[in-house]
């Protein structure tokens, strides 16, 4: 009997298209992912990005992955992350303020009008009035994380999330495992 | 007679207590750890937080509240308890204001250690944003009500160790809420003093002392060091150091 003919090689792993958007957010996010210095390039075979500040697509084609940071705290947001969930198989709240509003959601428990006028009219030099520019978009009543707008698969705390967290993230999901945190990973701060 | 040991075992593993002792108390002594939020070994047992909560011989009971008695079976690190734990981790962050990153507490906050070693990656509920209120009036010391669990572990130390009662719970269910005992309600109007154990003892960052922020850095904070199931200060040493 002639041996077994030997397996086939495996097929070259598909890379996986990431899109990355900033809602209300810092950017220290996308700053972490930068983080990854020379990381970045062993990253590079396995995924391919898509919408990005980094790349500046403007509206994602469709993706495996869309990394979201920052909450929703205007019409745009709302629109910016829905377009992402319907481009998107896996959709990742990344940082603290995707996972809970994080600081920008500090002012859910004061009004918004309460806010606005703080900041714009009560200064000492009487402020210039709240800006009302048709251009800008509507501000939501409350900041909101990802998960209460639209259906979230993973959560990435963190502010930000370490460059370690997101590399481990990213490459756990690349592979083909479920992503994992270790404590050591794992910060809410 | 044959004597019955005062053993109970927990999760597969024979642990010694001394009659009187609650099950959380035993397993600490001997350096299990059973997750706990409102309790502290200084003060009388509450039973309010539920995070303790075990499954005794099939029926469910706060580890923290009920004795040690021989015979006992006590399921704690199962999966299905976990998942419970980590539901109520979640509950109670929606519940107020969490934002770990603008809090002095973390990296020292009970609240956040528990979750990070229940892998809690998520609040999964919607929040509820509560509107509570902040009294900066004391000298030394601030009171933020955002991040209060209503341990009442305040509570219990300023009546008990201080004798002074600073501190009660008012209302019902979702109004539920720590206030102050003068006739302003303000913490400024109080005797509360910096010395007090109650103005130490809050788990998050209810009541903080003020004009400390920072003095050891984020990175070097009690629960930096390791995850509250190894570095808890309230579990008994094993021999290695651990
Ligand atoms: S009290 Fe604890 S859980 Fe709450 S914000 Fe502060 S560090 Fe985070
Ligand atoms: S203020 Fe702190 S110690 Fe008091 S009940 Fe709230 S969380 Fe517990
Ligand atoms: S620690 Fe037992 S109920 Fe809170």
């Amino acid at each position: 009997m002639s041996a077994p003919a030997p397996l086939p090689a495996p097929a070259p792993r598909r890379r996986l298209r990431v899109a990355t958007a900033s809602l209300a957010g810092c950017f220290g996010c996308h700053m972490s992912f930068l983080d990854m210095d020379e990381r970045l390039v062993g990253l590079i075979d396995l995924i391919v990005l898509d919408r990005s500040p980094l790349t500046d697509i403007k509206h994602p084609g469709p993706c495996d992955i869309a990394l979201v940071e920052g909450g929703v705290c205007n019409a745009e947001n709302v629109h910016v992350l829905r377009e992402l969930r319907r481009a998107a198989k896996v959709v990742i709240a990344l940082g603290a303020c995707a996972v809970n509003g994080g600081l920008p959601a500090m002012r859910n428990h004061r009004g918004l009008e309460d806010i606005l006028r703080k900041v714009y009219e009560e200064r000492p030099d009487g402020g210039a009035g709240i800006p009302d520019d048709p251009e800008l978009p509507l501000l939501t009543d409350k900041v909101h994380p990802l998960h209460e707008v639209v259906r979230v698969d993973y959560f990435l705390p963190g502010c930000p999330p370490s460059a370690d967290a997101i590399h481990k993230f990213l490459t756990d999901l690349a592979e083909g495992r479920t992503p994992r945190l270790a404590d050591a990973l794992l910060h809410f701060d | 007679m044959t004597e019955i040991e005062n053993v109970v075992v927990i999760d597969g593993l024979r642990v010694p207590f001394e009659p009187g002792q609650t099950i959380l108390e035993a397993a600490l002594a001997a350096g299990v750890w059973i997750p706990h939020l409102c309790h502290h070994p200084d003060f009388a047992p509450h039973g309010s937080c539920k995070v303790c909560t075990v499954v005794v011989n099939g029926r469910n009971g706060s580890a923290c509240t009920m004795r040690a008695l021989p015979g006992q079976e006590v399921a704690s690190a199962t999966p299905e308890i976990q998942e419970r734990r980590r539901t109520l981790l979640q509950m109670l962050f929606v519940e107020g204001n969490h934002f770990c990153p603008g809090c002095e507490k973390s990296g020292n906050c009970t609240l956040q250690a528990l979750a990070y070693d229940a892998e809690m990656l998520t609040p999964r509920f919607d929040h509820f944003y509560p509107n509570r209120r902040l009294d900066g009036s004391h000298p030394d010391v601030l009171l933020d009500l955002d991040r209060c669990i209503l341990c009442e572990l305040c509570v219990r130390a300023s009546r008990d160790v201080d004798g002074k009662s600073v501190f009660a719970v008012a209302g019902r269910g979702g109004d539920c809420r720590i206030v102050v005992n003068s006739p302003t309600g303000r913490l400024g109007d109080t005797d509360l003093a910096i010395e007090d154990a109650a103005a130490h003892v809050c788990p998050v960052g209810a009541i903080l002392p003020k004009r400390v922020g920072f003095s050891v850095p984020i990175g070097a904070r009690v629960f930096d060091a390791g995850p509250i199931s190894e570095v808890s200060p309230h579990l008994a040493r094993t021999e290695d150091g651990r």
